[in-house]
């Protein structure tokens, strides 16, 4: 037997055995195997754990904890142990790692570095309590102006002859972003557009296809064009209150979804319309897209299938390059652009393409509404940024560098219950959220999921009323866009000036 | 009074925005009958409250009858030097008519006024571009990029007066009392934070656009970065020029009619369009949706003299008014006044012996449109569309 090589484990399973029942719910409810019952006592597999708290949850003594292991190893400040794991890992199993969740590493959040503006005497502040303060917005595209006709000897006769496209009403400037079914359970999707429903916003069907029991909140899901088609069909693009073409995903810039076999069972199957236990992995272009022409065509391939009756969008990833792309698709006819920062999430992603690609989607936000602005065009599309809006702070900071909407998943994922284990490509979610298995699935409680899911956008939009009227704003239009109510307060002056952000003082 | 630091501000000031409380006021006179400058000077100086001597101005329409064909451009000029070089300069690009100093009478304890210049001015006129537009580019590029020139009104047969100083000063400094117009626009400032400055006190004028502002724009950034994609440059560090702008684009470039750019401006809440008419709320939910980033945020009021497409004074207030505005109209109906005050109106009476049939508060976010020929539009009292005769022609997808 040769000398293994297995890294340290991250976490060790305390169970204080004076207080354990040992009436072996642990035992169920851990789908990963790191706890089990050896007949005379609960059992842990530290190397198994991955700290994802179900069994602490579910613990009727309240006796485990799970701890950081300190056994550790001889400390590197160069070769951390993360970089040790990594290759520990690779010279194990030869393969590309795979990951899932958003960009793990420490880098400095912009968001962090930004301070909001207040009125003080000169312009009143508004009480959001007492007095109105608007947070709708339209989805789709404006005009560059109205065109009226006005008669110059009755100047109160006035006709308004623009002939508009189609724009959706969301009552807050926040879409719950793609999470396809597969990547995340059935329950977790009902969950998910039953609270899009009721609040009146945007959620994303991911490029999963739309299974028949969610044709009824059509009018609140914009459904997803990936380069793998998957379940893609007429009542696809007509049950849908717009139609993303997803380009790229902030997770893994160039490349496509990936759905390991082990969750495409014969619900997902029938949905994405694949054979049961494959892997669904997208091709990483598009190939009937190789340049922006192509992009244009399937822009009004899919305007004309769905006779123009909903906004057709893009997605894509925050990268170097964004605002020239941005100004392209914007030209390509796309009526939303969405941009999806280094931080957005995903169910499976290659490690280096998660951890090392992209762009943060602050700086991808204020170079693409600058360029548009340069263009003439940014006030004829919606704007949607994602790729890590953690909690409403974010939300309103993304809005006051350019965006119009805010997209987010990972919020509405931890409001379900996740604890952010980043295991969701292995399909064991223990919390029934990112799995296809039946026992787990059943899990989560959809009532509970979409109440929680409508709490937290629910207090997002009261919050960015709060600040709205600290502002003196008293609707979210004017906050767009409106760099000046920002400062910077990080450490590096270019950013700020990238961001067309002053720094605080000034 | 203090005379320097008139054609850009003082660079240590350069990243703040001037906050300040006002004193407005305006009349027209809707037969297009023209008065001097009396009237005005007292409305305006009678709210002393509201100022502090650091910026007054006024603005006048129909005072150069005898070149009322040209672009009268209101100049201030650091020293001779610049003066020279704008004048070779326009000289490249259309024909000077009439080239004299703006009659100033100063004070004597003054050392070193400005110039106060004006040039009637015809651009060459081009196919490619209209005559408007070229002067709007021109007038951009010489208050951006131009040293030593600040061009601070452009309309044609009008033209704005202002500097620092208590508005009673300014009124006599430009002798503002011998200037016939038939409709007055009038500022006084008590600015928060701002170095004395010419350039930043109001009227803000471009071609034949004034407002005259009471009050801050939170929405300044939105506002600003709209405009400039229009090419519009906010070089004057202050939140009023963005609205002379979105004045000028909305109904000069865009033709959008009076009535809809006010709406535009100060929108109604969506709870009040979603009991409204369909008609009404197509047309308002696109207008909102449309121009969500000129939508002006924010505690103000303001009175705007347009002279397209006909003479036109304008009245609105914030839709939370914040800042004051009433409107009077005069026995004879033939005069519409505004101010910040109701004692602006009480002076007329006292001094001018001015008789009012009715003085009355608009309502909060809704304008008050006189103009010239057309009498009374709309007095502020109205709900949007009343009175208006809506048709909506283009269809709706969705």
């Amino acid at each position: 037997m040769s000398l293994s090589h297995n890294f340290p484990s991250y976490f060790h399973i305390k169970v204080d055995r004076e207080i354990c029942r040992k009436c072996k719910r642990c035992t169920n409810h851990c789908s990963y195997n790191a706890l089990s019952f050896n007949g005379e006592q609960i059992v842990s597999d530290d190397s198994k754990c991955v700290s994802c708290q179900r069994c602490v949850a579910m613990c009727p003594s309240g006796a485990i904890r799970i701890e950081k292991n300190d056994s550790y190893l001889p400390p590197h400040g160069n070769y951390t142990q993360r970089i040790r794991n990594i290759i520990w890992s690779q010279s194990g199993n030869g393969g590309v790692l795979l990951s899932a969740t958003g960009n793990d590493r420490p880098i400095r959040s912009i968001f962090d570095d930004l301070l909001l503006d207040a009125c003080q005497v000169t312009n009143p502040s508004i009480d959001p309590l007492r007095e109105t303060i608007e947070t709708k917005v339209f989805f789709g595209r404006k005009p560059k102006k109205i065109v009226f006709s006005e008669d110059l000897e009755d100047p109160n006769n006035i006709s308004l002859k623009t002939e508009f496209m189609p724009n959706f009403e969301i009552d807050s400037p926040i879409m719950i972003g793609h999470m396809s079914l597969g990547s995340i359970s059935y329950n977790a999707c009902m969950a998910i557009y039953q609270a899009a429903k009721k609040l009146n916003i945007l959620a994303g069907s991911g490029e999963g296809g739309l299974h028949q029991d969610f044709y009824e909140y059509g009018p609140n899901i914009i459904t997803e064009i990936a380069s793998g088609r998957f379940g893609v069909d007429i009542n696809y693009l007509q049950n849908a209150a717009g139609i993303e073409i997803k380009i790229g995903q902030g997770a893994k810039p160039g490349h496509g979804g990936h759905l390991p076999g082990e969750k495409v069972n014969s619900l997902i199957s029938q949905t994405r319309m694949i054979p049961k236990g494959s892997d669904a992995l997208s091709p990483y272009p598009h190939h009937d897209i190789y340049s922006i022409e192509d992009l244009a065509q399937l822009i009004s391939a899919l305007k004309e299938a769905t006779r123009y009756t909903v906004p057709i969008g893009v997605k894509i990833a925050a990268v170097h390059n964004s605002a020239p792309i941005a100004v392209g698709i914007v030209r390509g006819g796309a009526d939303f652009l969405t941009i999806d920062g280094f931080r957005g999430g995903t169910g499976a992603a290659p490690r280096i393409i998660r951890d090392h690609a992209g762009i943060p989607i602050e700086l991808a936000i204020a170079a693409v509404d600058s360029r548009l602005r340069e263009e003439n065009l940014r006030d004829e599309v919606t704007l949607v940024a994602g790729g890590s809006i953690r909690y409403s702070a974010d939300l309103i900071k993304a809005i006051a560098l350019g965006a119009d909407v805010g997209m987010c998943c990972m919020p509405v994922l931890i409001a379900m219950g996740c604890r952010v284990c980043q295991q969701c490509f292995r399909g064991l979610c223990s919390w029934g959220i990112a799995t296809q298995q039946e026992y787990l699935v059943k899990r989560l409680d959809i009532d509970v999921a979409r109440n929680r899911i409508i709490n937290l956008f629910h207090s997002w939009n009261e919050e960015l009323k709060e600040v709205l009227g600290a502002m003196g704003i008293d609707s979210v239009e004017s906050l767009r866009s409106n760099r000046d109510r920002l400062r910077y307060i990080g450490p590096n002056p270019k950013i700020a000036d990238i961001l067309g952000v002053k720094h605080a003082g000034e | 009074m203090k005379w320097n630091n008139y054609t850009s501000l003082v660079e240590k000031f350069r990243n703040q925005r001037v906050f300040d409380g006002c004193g407005i006021s305006g009349y027209i006179n809707l037969d297009k009958k023209r008065d001097n400058g009396e009237q005005i000077i007292d409305m305006l100086s009678i709210l002393s409250e509201r100022e502090n001597g650091l910026g007054a101005g006024f603005a006048g329409y129909g005072i150069y009858p005898k070149y009322k064909e040209y672009y009268a451009l209101h100049l201030l000029i650091d020293d001779e030097d610049s003066k020279e070089n704008l004048i070779r300069y326009l000289g490249d690009f259309g024909n000077i008519i009439q080239s004299e100093p703006i009659p100033t009478k100063i004070p004597p304890n003054v050392n070193n006024p400005p110039i106060t210049w004006r040039i009637f001015y015809e651009p060459k006129h081009k196919e490619s571009i209209s005559d408007d537009a070229q002067m709007v580019r021109l007038i951009m590029k010489l208050n951006d990029t131009f040293d030593g020139v600040f061009v601070i009104s452009s309309g044609k047969n009008m033209g704005v007066f202002k500097g620092n100083g208590w508005s009673h000063e300014i009124a006599d400094f430009y002798q503002i009392k011998d200037y016939k117009a038939y409709m007055w626009l009038a500022h006084s400032r008590f600015p928060t934070n701002t170095p004395g400055w010419w350039g930043g006190a109001h009227p803000f004028n471009l071609l034949g656009t004034s407002v005259v502002h009471n009050g801050e724009i939170t929405s300044y950034g939105t506002n600003m970065r709209y405009l400039e994609s229009f090419g519009y440059k906010c070089t004057l560090f202050t939140d009023t020029e963005v609205i002379a702008y979105l004045f000028d684009l909305l109904i000069r470039k865009q033709k959008i009619p009076i009535p809809i750019t006010t709406i535009a401006l100060a929108p109604p809440l969506f709870t009040t369009i979603e009991n409204m008419e369909q008609k009404y709320q197509i047309a308002l939910k696109n207008i909102r949706a449309t121009y969500r980033s000129a939508m002006l945020n924010g505690p103000f009021s303001i009175v705007v003299g347009l002279n397209y497409p006909k003479p036109t004074l304008i009245g609105l207030s914030d839709r939370k008014k914040l800042r004051p505005l009433v409107a009077a109209i005069s026995n004879d109906e033939n005069s519409v006044f505004l101010s910040s005050e109701e004692a602006s109106f009480k002076r007329l009476k006292l001094c001018e012996d001015y008789n009012f049939k009715r003085i009355w508060h608009p309502k909060s976010g809704t304008a008050i449109i006189a103009q010239v020929g057309k009498g009374l539009l709309r007095d502020g009292r109205e709900s949007p569309f009343e009175k208006i005769n809506l048709k909506v022609e283009g269809t709706i997808g969705g």
